[in-house]
């Protein structure tokens, strides 16, 4: 391959670049990236960013002498808006037209929006440029916040809003936010995390409609009732980017699907991150997007899939000052066994806790609060399991 | 120079964090080994002493970066940055780390 293009700059598509290096390719390396920034790590923005604990500086994932050393033509603050057929040009919405060999597909997610969101004072959480915006507003003296949305990044948010001495309530529309992530009983005791922070979770209720005329002024429920609201953020999850990829042969179904080695219907382009349901699955976690390149890369470089992608999935999320790892499958109808500390009153205890979730009696997946090491432990243990159970398969 | 603790109340394979500020962890290693590190990781904000010991490799509990003890250098990502190390003797059973900064080295 003489050209590698990899479409999105920011955390898979900077370790896809790293990777296709590390890998030994010494041909042209192009990356496109849509945001003007160069590429820089999301968790912190609803967390340590937003209350002003950690700077822009603290973002940035590469510095220059990495960028000089991956040696790439970063082409920064532009879109790609098509991929050929055959996935060996990519269109720009400048008119321009990148020929390639091989691609990396990385242009992850962007922010799930509601109807009548320009008014002023309503937010999404997904960029840079959102959270700057974001954390401008909030040091404008003490706000009523509704956050629309109640997964992990609704959730972390209005822990960082009621950190900085807001007034936050949570508008989940399920019975229990998180739910699809841990369960009924476990998603439960996490949402108690919100007691902690004074924050006020309304549940099994949607949002009718935004109040206001230039700004916010209200949340209208599906219950009848509004949430008077200075500040509304919208948190109810992400949307794979794959509108550029609608004229090319690839198959995209809330994402664009590849196989268990993160290569799509055509063998030189593959797809990691955010965007890419790989084996049938699409994460959106961090480890999952900084992992899946090295996999990706070994494939596009063998022209077949070669090696297939860690089958444990892993994430963490940092609220009320509490931090939630969480690793493994877990399944329908999976018991929970609190195997490591307690709970005190329907909410993780002083000290947290280490929960199983078990299957046939074979752990599936494992949840701690507050217990990095025993959760490193069990972590490792599951890894090796499903490695062992994968080649007795 | 601080006292952390017997070195009968630190076993091989164990690890623990002394509050110094910053804090600092200190590992005792499969092979007999006692090495401090400062104890929070350069990534970002975790607690290396609850990090996964391996030989003289300490593994990240949040995004697995791994640092070689010796040197503090990280040897994988997303870690770039390198942890100071202090250095450990051992006086009369009792451990004690001795802060890179008052010896004025960062060695
Ligand atoms: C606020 C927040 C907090 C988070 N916290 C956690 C956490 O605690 N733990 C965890 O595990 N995960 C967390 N995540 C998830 C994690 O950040 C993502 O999984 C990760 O960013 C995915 O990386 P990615 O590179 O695949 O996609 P993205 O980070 O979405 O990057 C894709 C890039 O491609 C660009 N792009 C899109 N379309 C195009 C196009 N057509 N042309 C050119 N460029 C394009 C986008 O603008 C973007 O820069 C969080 C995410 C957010 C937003
Ligand atoms: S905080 Fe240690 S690797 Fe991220």
């Amino acid at each position: 391959m003489r050209t590698v293009t990899v479409v999105g700059a920011s955390l898979s598509g900077l370790y896809a670049a790293r990777e296709l290096r590390a890998q030994g390719y010494d041909g042209h390396l192009v990356v496109i990236g849509d945001e003007p920034h160069h590429p820089y790590d999301r968790p912190p923005l609803s967390k340590g960013f937003l209350t002003g604990r950690a700077d822009e500086n603290q973002l940035a994932l590469t510095d220059a002498e990495e960028s000089a050393e991956l040696d790439a033509e970063w082409m920064l603050g532009v879109r790609a808006r098509a991929l050929d057929a055959r996935g060996r040009t990519v269109v720009l919405d400048d008119g321009r037209t990148v020929s390639t060999d091989g691609l990396v597909i990385a242009t992850g997610a962007r922010a799930r929006r509601l109807p009548g969101d320009a008014l002023a004072g309503v937010h999404t959480l997904r960029t840079l440029d959102d959270a700057r915006a974001l954390r401008e507003e909030l040091t404008r003296g003490p706000r009523r916040v509704v956050v629309i949305g109640g997964g992990f990044v609704g959730a972390e948010t209005a822990s960082s809003c009621s950190s900085l001495g807001h007034s936050v309530t949570v508008v989940e529309a399920a019975p229990l936010p998180l739910t699809p992530h841990l369960g009924t009983g476990m998603a439960a005791v996490c949402a108690a995390l919100h007691r902690r922070g004074g924050v006020d979770l309304v549940t099994g209720t949607g949002v009718a409609g935004l109040r206001g005329t230039l700004t916010v002024s209200g949340v209208e429920l599906t219950d009848g009732r509004t949430l008077a609201a200075d500040l509304v953020i919208v948190g109810i999850g992400a949307t794979p980017n794959t509108s550029w990829l609608a004229g090319s042969a690839l198959a995209l179904r809330d994402g664009v699907l590849c196989d268990d080695g993160c290569v799509t219907a055509l063998p030189q382009v593959v797809a990691v991150g955010d965007v890419a349901r790989v084996g049938g699955v699409r994460a959106e976690h961090w480890t999952s997007a900084t992992q899946q390149p090295r996999v990706a890369v070994t494939n596009l470089l063998a022209g077949r899939t070669v090696a297939t992608a860690d089958a444990v999935p892993y994430f963490w999320s940092d609220q009320y000052g509490a931090r939630i790892q969480f690793a493994g499958r877990r399944g329908e109808g999976d018991t929970v066994r609190i195997t490591e500390g307690e709970l005190s009153d329907g909410a993780p205890a002083e000290g947290g806790f280490l929960a199983r979730y078990e299957r046939n009696g074979r752990t599936t997946a494992v949840l701690a609060v507050d217990r990095p090491r025993p959760f490193m432990r069990a972590r490792r243990e599951l890894t090796r399991e499903t490695a062992v159970a994968a080649t007795g398969e | 120079m601080i006292p952390v603790c017997r070195i009968e109340d630190l076993p091989k394979g164990e690890s623990v964090r002394v509050e110094a500020t910053p804090p600092v962890a200190v590992f005792h290693t499969d092979d007999g080994e006692l090495h401090a590190i400062d104890d929070t990781c350069t990534h970002q904000d975790a607690s290396l002493s609850e990090g996964w010991l391996e030989g003289c490799l300490v593994e990240c509990p949040l995004h697995a970066a791994s640092f070689d003890l010796r040197t503090g250098m990280p040897t994988c990502l997303p870690a770039r940055r390198a942890v100071r190390t202090h250095r450990v003797t051992v006086d009369d059973g009792v451990i004690h780390v001795h802060l890179a900064a008052e010896e004025g080295t960062a060695a």
